[in-house]
């Protein structure tokens, strides 16, 4: 998808001023938090799992090439292929040379993050195939025509009535006069027009949350049951998948499950958690004939071992944007690409380029409440700043903040001259502000005071006041 | 200076030394009460947190390197912030990965250095402060105080122990208020939503005065409660502990106050 990641700040404009939006957002605040709180109050485990889970994730990634052979091995070995492919060109294509090779025509799609990456959907509508989304979510925003903006939610920016809406426009075959306000009609229709698609698939197209080394196996959690209609009942399952989703075996995957879940939606476990190995063996009732698994890099390996590592350990449940005020404030389109939120705002200078997306790691109060809440410990924050250090390195920070900061700096680092000019500014603003101890507006400030007051400072800094304290002190004692 | 008494080297950290002074001077006199010496070294300016969060390491280090030197020698090292004393102790001994001999400076200072309140209970003891203070208050947790150095439950209990004070506690007490150093002018409109949110909270708790124990944080509320027009006080928890509360709220006139 194209990015507008660059007009951050005009994105965040406009979704602070649509209304719409900001009723939909105030679901994600009630929904998510509480529910994540309660599920880990009801295990006392919870932050030892999330120890263990950063561990088998460590492990793995320091052994990736290891655990990535091992895995192809038994994929092999259980009748289905692994397509390694470096760029989203190479994943598109290879998806595109499968769907070709078998005749496709239908194609359902279970959720994944990875298609919206190498943006697979248009691709494929490009050359002429019928591409169904079956999470509800999914279904949602394709008719709309776009993106998910949140990564296990991807309709949360919607209300009801918006989807009702839709649906009545789209569903036109149905009859106009039918009940669609409340969300219990709004699955059955979806369930209803979605049925017929699942029988007419060729292709049936998934992302993975794990892939298991010791098994070749894909595993895929999903809470309406989508994924394994998806998976199980057209002539040929596609996995599409980064590399950084290997696992070495079941226990550490069971492991992770047990994180996973309660970190995103506060279940203990997903509705659905289904685990594909192959296609259908001879003695089989049914699945797939053919199963394949496009294994995509994407930039992943440039990120092991730097800077940005512990990202790789991402699992995808989305509890930092659940948690984050920004994310909160301007929803998941601002951000501008496929990833939102604060994992977003590390991953996606690293995928599509911090010139292009230079805001997202700086547009964070650093308030720390996702690495707080992330189950997988990444120190989101920490590579937030990584990339101001790059893009202050390389000058790419506006020219009003380095001037100021330079400035600030030199000051700062030269205490008596620091003291000095901090001691007049006090005063004069101190003199400026007396009459209604603050101000409405700082022509330095506009930032600041377009939205808030600015208080007055008191008058003589601390050091002044400390420095007559001491001397009168010290002329106290020599007179008694 | 008396005998077995610490001696606490105070950070004034740039904002209370430039806007409110006042609340330098509650640190010191809750210092002094806790049995602690207090000195203030002039050779401080700022923790280097701005630059830090900007990207600039170089700037960073340089100021890192300045505190490290000027508080040498303190038994403990003591800001009225949260913010401050989790980048002295958070962050400091990340900054010198390639300087051994700074890095274990840094390390050395990060392990006596305290966020004002948390010092006074888990360091010094206190459980109760002899202040009087009548009304209704509401404390907003600094999120680097509470999630970096774990301070939420110390204020909570010092303030406790003043007779006349009613705590009562506001919706996402522990959610950011928007302030996030330059993030409040870098991005004004998202800052804004969010500390409007924060002050909704604020105005719904039935607070008279709102608390919180980093400068920054409580300008940002300060600010946006008083062009709203809301008739909530807002003080560093330092100046209620210590009983100084005097001099008028952050914002507000002297009364009678012209020029």
């Amino acid at each position: 998808m194209q990015s507008t990641s660059h007009a951050f700040k005009d994105n965040a404009r406009a979704a602070l001023a649509n209304q719409t939006l900001q009723k939909a957002m105030k679901h994600v605040k009630s929904g998510f938090i509480d529910k994540r709180a309660k599920a880990r109050a009801r295990l006392p485990e919870f932050d030892a799992l999330r120890d263990e889970a950063r561990d088998i994730k460590n492990h793995t990634l320091a052994n990736l090439d290891f655990y990535l052979e091992r895995y192809e091995e038994k994929v092999t070995a259980s009748g289905g292929e692994v397509h390694w492919t470096a760029t989203a060109e190479d994943a598109v294509k290879a998806v595109l040379d499968i769907c070709r090779r078998v005749d496709a025509k239908v194609v359902t799609k279970g959720k994944s993050m990875i298609s919206e990456e190498i943006a697979l959907n248009q691709a494929m509508e490009d050359a002429g195939l019928d591409v169904v989304e079956t999470d509800l979510g999914e279904y949602i925003i394709q008719l709309r025509k776009e993106p998910p903006s949140h990564i296990i939610a991807p309709a949360v920016h919607l209300t009801k009535e918006q989807v009702e809406a839709d649906f009545r426009h789209h569903h036109q075959e149905l009859p106009s006069e039918r009940q669609l306000s409340e969300p219990v009609q709004l699955v059955a229709e979806a369930r209803q027009m979605l049925r017929r698609r699942f029988l007419e698939a060729d292709v049936g197209i998934t992302g993975a949350n794990f892939l298991v080394a010791e098994t070749g196996t894909s595993i895929i959690v999903t809470n309406e049951g989508n994924g394994d209609l998806t998976q199980t009942l057209p002539r040929v399952h596609i996995v599409v998948a980064s590399l950084e989703k290997v696992v070495p075996n079941l226990e550490d995957a069971t492991t992770i499950l047990r994180v996973l879940a309660r970190s995103a939606t506060g279940q203990e476990f997903s509705s659905y958690t289904t685990l594909s190995t192959g296609p259908r063996r001879p003695e089989d009732l049914d699945g797939p004939e053919e199963y394949h698994v496009i294994l995509l890099d994407n930039g992943r390996s440039n990120m092991l071992g730097g800077d940005f590592q512990d990202m790789l350990r991402c699992i995808r449940c989305g509890a930092c944007m659940n948690h984050c005020p920004v994310y909160h404030a301007v929803g998941g389109h601002a951000y501008g690409w496929v990833y939102p939120g604060p994992m977003g705002s590390v991953l996606t200078p690293n995928l599509i380029g911090v010139d292009e997306a230079g805001h997202l790691p700086n547009a964070s109060t650093f308030c720390g409440r996702c690495e707080a809440v992330c189950p997988m410990r990444i120190p989101l924050p920490k590579m937030m700043r990584h990339w101001r250090e790059r893009e202050f390195e390389r000058h790419l920070s506006p020219p009003a903040v380095r001037i100021g900061l330079g400035l600030w700096a030199f000051l700062a680092r030269r205490p008596k001259l620091y003291h000095f000019v901090t001691g007049w500014q006090a005063r004069l603003l101190a003199r400026f502000g007396r009459a209604r101890g603050r101000f409405d507006a700082l022509p330095l400030a506009r930032g600041w005071t377009k939205h808030r007051d600015f208080p007055a400072p008191e008058g003589k800094t601390f050091q002044q006041l400390w420095a007559e304290r001491q001397e009168s002190q010290a002329k106290g004692k020599s007179a008694s | 200076m008396a005998e077995g008494q610490p001696r606490v080297g105070l950070f004034v950290t740039c904002l209370v030394d430039l806007m409110r002074p006042s609340v330098g001077f509650a640190a010191v006199k809750l210092l002094e009460q806790a049995g602690c010496t207090v000195e203030v070294p002039q050779a401080q300016t700022c923790c280097g947190q701005p630059a830090y969060n900007s990207g600039d390491r170089a700037d960073t280090r340089a100021l890192a390197e300045q505190t490290i030197q000027a508080f040498k020698g303190f038994d403990y090292v003591v800001a009225p912030s949260g913010s401050c004393a989790g980048m002295i102790r958070e962050h400091y001994p990340t900054l010198f990965e390639d300087d051994p001999q700074m890095q274990a400076a840094a390390e050395d200072l990060a392990g006596r250095t305290y966020e004002l309140v948390s010092f006074l209970t888990d360091v010094r003891g206190m459980t109760t402060v002899d202040s009087r203070f009548e009304g209704k208050v509401t404390y907003h947790d600094s999120c680097a105080g509470l999630r970096e150095l774990g301070v939420q439950d110390q204020p909570r209990k010092l303030l406790g122990s003043i007779p006349g004070v009613e705590l009562t506690e506001m919706v996402e007490h522990d959610v950011c208020c928007g302030f996030g150093g330059a993030f409040c002018v870098k991005y004004p409109d998202i800052s804004n939503k969010i500390v409007t949110a924060k002050t909704d909270n604020i105005m719904a708790s039935g607070a008279g005065t709102l608390l919180a124990g980093d400068l920054g944080c409580l300008m940002n509320m300060a600010g946006k409660l008083q062009r709203r027009g809301a008739e909530v006080e807002v003080r560093h928890v330092a100046e209620v502990l210590a009983d100084m509360t005097d001099q008028p709220a952050i914002g507000e006139a002297a009364s009678g106050g012209s020029d």
